[in-house]
């Protein structure tokens, strides 16, 4: 029991601010909090909801930017400056032969310091227990710097390797589809003998067809292809030349030939398998529709605590609290579950992506990728959160009194 | 007398529209004193509340205005209104509506919170305020641990949080047995005269009609019998229920 006067003293404490400034004591979060927790199983099924999406996104996109660099793993890693090509060439893998008369005439160009040839030809690998897979056989000159680097070869040096007659080098991650045991195995490639001396480590194909590097002579014994034949040139280009000025002056020489830098190719060649073809399409969609889903599940629960919460938030609107706190509420409510959720989500992107990381197509999903998945998942929730936000915004105090 | 802290004058209101159009409050005047405690008695569909929705701010008549202070409102938007109600009323509503997931102090809170008092003086008020009320014991527990006579005082503890002018309370002993019902209304009483505080209680509750200082009667939406009460001091504490 307490006095009147205590009342009286109580009331001084507390004066009104001019303007107020609401929900500073983070009691809008408490209650955010409280509201999710408070029915467990909706919030189990808002996390799972949340976490799926995250992974399902994660995954695919990761798949995506795999897909993208293996897309265009032989030009990144070629350590050239700029490919001369046939005409309109719209990816590394897909290029028909030209001359190898365009490498002395690129030779004779002010600011080229080496020209090399590489011939790209499709093959098929006959394994010894005769089944046969189509393979990319990547021919490069006998003492190449170009095409074939050292440190794709880390066990080996590669140009010991290549002059063994007939010699291959394939990537252990095809091994097994190769039917390759040991080094100095020998297999048929269209019908000619080859023999396995060197393993590259992680150089992936996105195509079902492995890449086969040898040299040029024995990529064109394999294929059939004559002494004139080559697909590209490579090309460096000397110090204190720019690129942009080589590839003009040799694009002025061969009209009838594309140069392309580096980059410029590479990322032609992703472009081309992304689009053009409809693999990137259907991850992008993918992911787009996980995203969907996350939010369609969000907007849901969210919607139906909201619904549970109506009479109090009624009662804060009626005490003369703004709409904007009940918006926080709502808001931080959805946040909270994006955080919770995201992280989760990104978690087992992550692990998933580790343990898969020796597969012939894992996801990779680098630092700025699950740093925007995760930022996307926040702003999926929110865009959840539009619902209810609605619902709250017309909330009538005058309901509570009836 | 003093000045009314809030003055209705010909009131009147509709709800729907064509067909279905109906008026509920038919031209009533009314003014709410600081220090006294008015009852707006009426059968239940006489339009009491909707009365009260109206001189609290809640709700913008048809026709009539509402001075709070000598100030008209009936120009101002949704969140004007809500503002001016955080800064000058207090209210009690028949169901509580207090939130499940808070604890006692923290449904007090809310109140300040709403004031933007940190979060350590609102805590230290509500407990207060809660002590008050006869609920120092029941600090932290939810909503759904405590009876509806505890539910109410919380509810009580939460309208005078932010120390308002102006406390209405809606049909405040309607879910009360007798004895807390009573107490409740003394305690209203004693927060009009000893805090000079104007309280408008809404109730069709015969037994705390002479706590009133004041009764008005709605009948059909108009004011019938209006009359002053008198009475002897009621007790100034509100017990446990
Ligand atoms: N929002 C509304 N819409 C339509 N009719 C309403 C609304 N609120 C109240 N009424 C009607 O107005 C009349 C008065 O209601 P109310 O003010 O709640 O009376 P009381 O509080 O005296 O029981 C009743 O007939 C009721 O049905
Ligand atoms: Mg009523």
């Amino acid at each position: 029991m307490s006095s009147v006067n205590s009342l009286g003293q109580l009331t001084e404490g507390v004066r009104r601010p001019t303007t107020a400034a609401h929900g500073q004591s983070g009691l809008t979060l408490l209650i955010a909090w409280r509201n999710l927790v408070h029915d467990r199983v909706r919030f189990a099924v808002t996390l799972v909801g949340i976490a799926f999406s995250t992974v399902l996104m994660g995954i695919q996109l990761g798949m995506l930017l795999n897909f993208m660099h293996t897309t265009s793993t032989i030009v990144d890693h070629a350590n050239a400056d700029l490919w001369i090509a046939v005409q309109g060439v719209r990816s590394v893998d897909l290029a028909t032969p030209i001359e190898e008369r365009r490498r002395f005439q690129a030779l004779s160009v002010p600011g080229v310091a080496a020209a090399e040839s590489m011939l790209l030809q499709f093959g098929s690998w006959k394994r010894n227990n005769g089944v046969r897979e189509l393979v990319l056989n990547i021919g490069v000159e006998p003492f190449a710097e170009m095409g074939l680097v050292p440190d794709m070869v880390p066990d080996v040096d590669i140009h010991d390797a290549l002059s063994v007659p007939n010699g291959v080098i394939i990537d252990r991650l095809y091994a097994d589809k190769l039917g390759v045991h040991s080094l100095g195995q020998t297999v048929e490639i269209n019908d000619h003998r080859a023999r396995v001396v060197g393993f590259t480590n992680g150089i992936r194909t996105f195509t079902q067809a492995p890449y086969v590097f040898t040299t040029l002579k024995n990529a064109r014994h394999f294929t059939n292809r004559s002494e004139n034949d080559i697909t590209y040139v490579l090309i460096r280009v000397k110090d204190g030349f720019s690129k942009e000025e080589v590839a003009r002056e040799l694009k002025r020489r061969m009209p009838d030939v594309d140069v392309l830098n580096t980059d410029e190719f590479s990322f032609k060649s992703r472009w081309y398998w992304l689009f053009t073809t409809g693999a990137g399409i259907t991850l992008v969609s993918s992911s787009l529709l996980a995203l969907m889903v996350g939010v369609v599940i969000v907007a849901q629960t969210l919607y139906a605590s909201t619904l549970d919460r109506l009479p109090e938030y009624a009662v804060v609107r009626a005490m003369g609290g703004p709409s904007s706190y009940l918006y926080k509420i709502v808001i931080k409510q959805a946040i909270i579950g994006g955080v919770i959720g995201g992280v989760v989500g990104i978690t087992i992107v992550l692990v998933l992506a580790y343990i898969s990381r020796d597969s012939s197509s894992p996801p990779q999903v680098p630092f700025w990728l699950a740093s925007s998945i995760g930022i996307v998942t926040i702003l999926m929730c929110i865009c959840a959160s539009l619902v209810s936000l609605k619902k709250v915004m017309s909330i009538d105090p005058v309901k509570v009194f009836r | 007398m003093n000045q009314p802290v809030v003055a209705a004058s010909g009131i009147t209101h509709s709800f729907g529209s064509g067909a279905n159009r109906s008026t509920v409050l038919h031209d009533i005047s009314l003014e709410v004193r600081a220090g006294e405690v008015l009852m707006l008695m009426g059968p239940s569909g006489s339009g009491k509340t909707t009365l009260l929705n109206i001189i609290g701010c809640l709700l913008q008549p048809t026709e009539g205005t509402v001075r709070l202070h000598g100030q008209a409102v009936h120009q101002l938007n949704i969140e004007k209104l809500a503002a001016l109600r955080l800064q000058h009323f207090g209210f009690v509503f028949q169901s509580h509506n207090l939130f499940p997931v808070l604890t006692a102090t923290e449904n007090v809170m809310v109140a300040l919170d709403l004031l933007g008092v940190k979060r350590s003086i609102a805590h230290e008020r509500a407990r207060e305020l809660l002590a008050l009320v006869g609920l120092g014991h029941r600090l932290d527990n939810y909503p759904a641990q405590l009876s509806i006579g505890q539910k109410q005082r919380v509810a009580i503890a939460r309208a005078l949080a932010a120390d308002p002018p102006i406390l209405m309370a809606d049909e405040p002993t309607a879910s009360l047995d007798s004895e807390t019902g009573l107490k409740a209304i003394e305690f209203f009483r004693m927060l009009a005269h000893h805090q000079h505080r104007a309280v408008v209680i809404v109730t069709h509750d015969p037994r705390i009609f002479h706590f009133a200082d004041r009764v008005v009667h709605i009948e059909d939406g108009r004011i019938g019998k209006h009359e002053i009460v008198t009475h002897e001091p009621a007790s100034l504490t509100m017990g446990d229920a």
